[in-house]
């Protein structure tokens, strides 16, 4: 492996995702806007946001000073060597760090004591898939903590809520995780939604669901219609950007189905921010960028 | 838009009201979890912060020459501080407190006794508050929290916000919370 191509160009991935906020998502914000009252809280949130996310992309600056936890999701050929692609992804990391692309973000759990690097246990999270293709696809999302905080997991039936085992229990679900994060997730974001699998798989699936653009919907009829149902329905709560009241509490719901047991039907939400940050890009077999995905 | 200058007094920030955008000026200190669990442990306050402001920020920031680069610097959310907030501001007498997402009721209520306010900044914001920050003053428990979580002395000018709670015991997000609670049970009923 060429080690110095990899560095390179998982740097400029991680550069970009941090600095260059998708035009999927910037296309969603400037529809927000068009929304939101004049002269209201709303308004001046997402023109903040705008405003952001021109100057963060001409000043090569963070988008947000969370740079959250990495999570790199890698598509690579059967046979490729998998511990090199991990060390050349740890030693982005670390560079990236050194330059302010992210915030020195990992603390030892118990001691509190700083990891400098971005590097450890734990940290990049990193996904490789093998499968039978010439290239390696590599896609990044920078997850801030305010984010994955107000992420939450339903075991149905919950009564609370009167969510049975249904698409209409799913979408209590999804208004009450809404309503629950108030502005504390950075609204107007997007949810990413598993039904089934269990407590980890469900997690982990509803945030691959921020992979997907915006403009995607559910190759399931009926999911899709969830999907689009969910944001309606979560406009109409009045919480508004971060919180302050408003039109626009999600720009987008991306929803997933897997299989379940019959004790179990968890449907587990993740939340992303407005300052949504994925990127991703093909690369040869050598690390040359052939081109961006997004 | 009003605007609010350093220093922090209590009859400029008893003006201020619910929902008013303020243009705030002046020195702020940075303080997020650890630097509040601290200060409720009855750990040493290295600055005074009678008539000032405290900044629920981690700020990306960056050694350049001889100085710090601040690169990035939004809001973090507030609500994580809920248990220590109105200990900090009756003791310490600080006037602003400057976050996102809202506080609580405690707050709520020490902000109407000690005077002070809540304001929200725009999460997420990060590159256009760096751009507020005029110059990096001194940094305190670097070495035992790290660059997130330390206390940076930042003097900020025209950092923009919204007042979330004012010092006459109103709370924008408390309304907002409640009118989107009955909202939920009405999209709840339209199955």
């Amino acid at each position: 492996m060429k080690t110095a191509n990899w560095e390179r160009n998982l740097l400029d991935l991680i550069r970009r995702t941090s600095t260059d906020l998708p035009s999927d998502i910037e296309a969603g914000l400037r529809k927000a806007l068009r929304s939101e009252k004049k002269n209201s809280h709303g308004y001046w949130v997402i023109r903040t946001a705008l405003d952001n996310a021109a100057r963060a992309r001409g000043e090569d600056l963070p988008i947000c000073q969370d740079t959250g936890t990495p999570i790199f999701h890698f598509r690579v050929p059967v046979g490729f060597d998998t511990n090199a692609l991990v060390a050349v992804t740890r030693g982005a990391v670390s560079r990236a760090t050194r330059r302010g692309y992210l915030r020195e973000n990992v603390f030892d759990a118990v001691s509190g004591k700083p990891f400098y690097t971005n590097v450890a246990p734990g940290s990049p999270v990193i996904r490789i898939e093998q499968g039978a293709r010439k290239t390696v696809d590599a896609r990044l999302i920078l997850k801030g903590g305010g984010s994955e905080n107000v992420g939450t997991q339903y075991s149905l039936p919950d009564e609370r809520i009167g969510a049975g085992r249904d698409l209409e229990g799913v979408r209590r679900c999804a208004l009450d995780a809404v309503w629950k994060a108030q502005g504390a997730g950075c609204a107007p974001g997007v949810l990413g939604i598993c039904i089934g699998g269990d407590r980890a798989t469900g997690y982990e699936c509803s945030k691959e669901q921020f992979l997907r653009k915006l403009s995607d919907v559910a190759s399931d009829r009926e999911l899709a219609r969830l999907e689009s149902r969910i944001v309606r329905d979560s406009c109409q709560l009045g919480i508004g950007p971060m919180g302050l009241g408003g039109r626009t509490a999600l720009l987008g719901a991306k929803i997933a189905a897997m299989s379940r047991a019959p004790a179990s039907f968890f449907v587990t939400v993740s939340y992303l921010c407005w300052a949504f940050r994925r990127r991703g890009m093909v690369l040869g077999p050598e690390g040359g960028l052939t081109r961006w995905l997004y | 838009m009003k605007t609010l200058d350093a220093p922090f007094t209590e009859a400029k920030v008893r003006q201020l009201v619910v929902g008013d955008l303020v243009s705030l000026s002046g020195t702020i200190y940075t303080a997020r979890d650890r630097v509040h669990r601290h200060l409720n442990d009855g750990g040493i306050l290295p600055v005074d912060l009678k008539d000032g402001a405290i900044y629920h920020c981690g700020p990306l920031v960056i050694r350049r020459d001889q100085s710090w680069a601040v690169r990035a610097a939004g809001p973090t959310t507030s609500m994580r501080a809920e248990p220590y907030m109105a200990g900090i501001i009756r003791k310490h007498g600080v006037r602003v407190v400057i976050g996102k997402g809202g506080m609580g009721e405690s707050t709520r209520k020490a902000c109407q006794e000690a005077g002070c306010v809540y304001l929200d900044a725009v999460g997420g914001a990060g590159c256009v508050a760096a751009a507020c920050v005029e110059s990096v003053g001194a940094v305190h428990f670097m070495e035992e929290f790290g660059a997130a979580e330390a206390m940076w002395e930042l003097s900020v000018r025209g950092l923009v916000c919204v007042v979330g709670i004012d010092s006459a015991g109103h709370s924008l997000h408390a309304d907002v919370l409640a009118s989107s609670a009955a909202r939920l049970q009405d999209l709840f009923c339209l199955a």
